[in-house]
């Protein structure tokens, strides 16, 4: 019995691996394609796309609708910046290496907290407790630079095998931090993917979808919402990290709340309800922020009237809708 | 000593203000179990209009008595934008999970922040006339703005007239049966449409008012509602959200730590009630007068 489930399971990561091999090959080949600030668009958009996918574990998979990722995500940045000033070496191993633990503490810290609560509570709960981390970095300016932030330069890649520091450093650091970027993004969604498939993963669809037959079915529900907790708040934390030397600053915007509610907006694009739409609305979102960004003064009302009918029209995202139609092409074909 | 009266007051000034909007906020969350992130949003639009208002008024040359009128209207204007959004864009969405309601009000929230600086621009808004066309009182050596007294006499009289409202009139009961059951009240043949739209409209007319109020002290600004709404959450987490009993207390602690973080710890004021916030939901997740 369990070997077929895992012979199936085998078989859906193989089929995993089949549908995303010419993406994959696609997102390799296409630094060559375009220019330098459409790559940076696109590696905005890999990184956003990891935030969503942590997030998302929380809402989609475990039925938590959390308002406040942006501390995560902005502890991650921080930890960047707090190396840089402090430490030293300027090397991306070495920021994952003491970020990524950084961000797993402090997510199982307010997690332990925040789960105790569910629903709407959970959400304000979490968004008070990432206002006061913004509070903090706002007011302490002797050690987080207040509203100006914190400079965080260009960093080696590969212990150091890679600098960036000649004229043409900026386009190489694009190129490089590209491919970079996109290891760890497929690091990712392989983790999530196995995370979520796990029985574990299982477990917290079950309590997602009734909690008291999980309870009953002798599961330890509080727990389990913990640990999804850190995980999903740790995967938002490194997309903070990878995001902090592209951006090259880091300011305390990317803690505040309505950071947060971009985070949900990107997951609920592309649909909570499958695994593959937070990493399309994260970079679908990325686009969409960035032309509105462009195109007019008043973006944020473009983003809020297309909010509001996304929610409206499309509340299972992009994907959900492809699917949908898919499904009734599908069933047309079957009939004729 | 007289400095203690002045902090005192300016905590009484802050109370009130943060009362009108944590009760419109608290209203709806009581009546339709929505949590409105577009409150605060509502609450600056109050100000704007007022401060646009009484600029008008003065450019009109009208007596600066008559610009006192213009408050309500302030608070009128925010409430008919509340009539025309609720069965607009929060009517489909009661049966479905909380998650969309949240993200539609936070979508709201956006297009109302850009349509405020797209119609008054960037540059604040201030309606200071108004508070100079009250006379200045000395408290023992100090000045204090009458116009002060009396925006925390009008908090005084908001919070009188909604308690009375809720709990002493054929409304209230209506309002309280429609939060406790929906299905109930809407099959023993009440209009349930119409409760809802009247308890959002009150909770809003609550914000603008407070916006109002307010604008006169202190000039309108972008960002404003975000802000306060932040606060605004901190008194209705404290108080229990639904409760208004729990927004008025809410809202005398939330002031009067501000008031005494400003003064003795002004890194950490915004951090401390946060985490006042956060420890009141983790020791009595319902808050101190919550029910649910």
């Amino acid at each position: 019995m369990t070997r077929r489930v895992q012979l199936l399971e085998n078989r859906s990561l193989l089929k995993l691996a089949a549908a995303a091999a010419p993406i994959l090959l696609a997102l390799i080949a296409l630094p060559s394609l375009i220019n330098t600030y459409q790559v940076q668009l696109v590696i905005y958009g890999l990184i956003a796309a990891i935030a969503a996918l942590g997030f998302n574990l929380l809402l989609g998979y475990t039925g938590l609708l959390s308002f406040g990722h942006s501390a995560y995500f902005g502890i991650g940045a921080y930890s960047v910046a707090f190396v840089v000033a402090h430490l030293g070496p300027h090397s991306m191993e070495f920021y994952l290496l003491l970020g990524i633990p950084l961000v797993a503490v402090t997510s199982a810290l307010f997690g332990y907290i925040c789960v105790r609560h569910t629903r709407i509570f959970f959400g304000i709960l979490t968004l008070a407790i990432s206002q006061v981390v913004y509070s903090l970095a706002l007011k302490l300016f002797w050690v987080t630079g207040g509203s100006d932030g914190l400079r965080v330069p260009r960093p080696s890649l590969f212990l150091g095998l890679l600098n960036f520091s000649g004229s043409h450093g900026f386009q190489f650091f694009i190129k490089s931090y590209y491919y970079y970027v996109l290891g760890i993004f497929v690091i990712c969604v392989i983790l999530m993917w196995v995370i979520v498939h796990s029985p574990f993963g299982k477990a917290l669809q079950a309590i997602r979808d009734n909690e008291v037959r999980a309870r009953f079915l002798g599961l330890r529900i509080r727990r389990f919402r913990w640990i999804s907790f850190l995980v999903s708040g740790t995967f938002t934390g490194v997309a903070g990290i990878l995001w902090a030397p592209l951006n090259g600053l880091t300011t305390p915007d990317i803690l505040y709340w309505t950071f947060s509610g971009e985070i949900v907006f990107a997951a609920l694009l592309g649909g909570f309800r499958n695994f593959t739409g937070p990493i399309v609305g994260g970079i679908v979102f990325t686009y969409l922020r960035t032309y509105a960004v462009a195109s007019t003064e008043y973006w944020q009302l473009l983003l809020g009237v297309v909010l509001v009918t996304l929610v409206l029209v499309l509340p299972t995202g992009i994907v959900g809708a492809i699917a949908r139609a898919r499904q009734r092409l599908g069933r047309r074909n079957a009939v004729a | 000593m007289s400095i203690l009266i002045i902090q005192l007051l300016n905590s009484l000034l802050y109370a009130s203000v943060l009362f009108l909007i944590a009760a419109g906020l608290s209203l709806i969350f009581g009546v339709m179990r929505i949590v409105n992130l577009a409150h605060g949003s509502l609450y600056a639009v109050g100000a704007y209009v007022t401060a646009w208002l009484a600029g008008r008024g003065i450019a009109l040359g009208v007596g600066l008595g008559w610009l006192f009128l213009l408050l309500p209207l302030g608070a009128l204007s925010v409430a008919l934008i509340g009539i025309v959004i609720e069965p607009l864009l929060l009517r489909p969405f009661y049966r479905r999970a909380e998650e969309y309601q949240l993200l539609v009000t936070f979508g709201l929230l956006q297009i109302l922040e850009d349509l405020i600086r797209l119609v008054w621009g960037g540059t604040p808004l201030s309606a200071d006339t108004l508070m100079d066309a009250l006379p200045i009182l000395h408290i023992g050596g100090l000045f204090y703005p009458a116009y002060n007294l009396l925006v925390i006499a009008i908090g005084v009289v908001a919070a009188v007239i909604l308690w009375a409202v809720i709990y002493h009139t054929k409304f209230g009961v209506l309002l309280r049966a429609t939060s406790q059951d929906r299905r109930m009240a809407s099959a023993l043949g009440l209009n349930v449409g119409l409760v809802y739209v009247v308890a959002f409209g009150i909770g809003c007319f609550m914000a603008g008012l407070g916006g109002a109020i307010v604008v006169p002290t202190q000039a309108a600004v972008l960002g404003m509602g975000v802000d306060a709404l932040i606060i605004a959450f901190v008194v209705v987490v404290i108080g229990g959200l639904g409760s208004l009993k729990g927004a008025l207390i809410g809202a005398v602690v939330v002031s009067f730590v501000r008031t005494a973080g400003i003064q003795f710890f002004p890194e950490l004021e915004l951090a401390v009630l946060y985490l006042i916030a956060a420890l009141v939901l983790l020791v009595r997740p319902t808050g101190l007068f919550g029910t649910t």
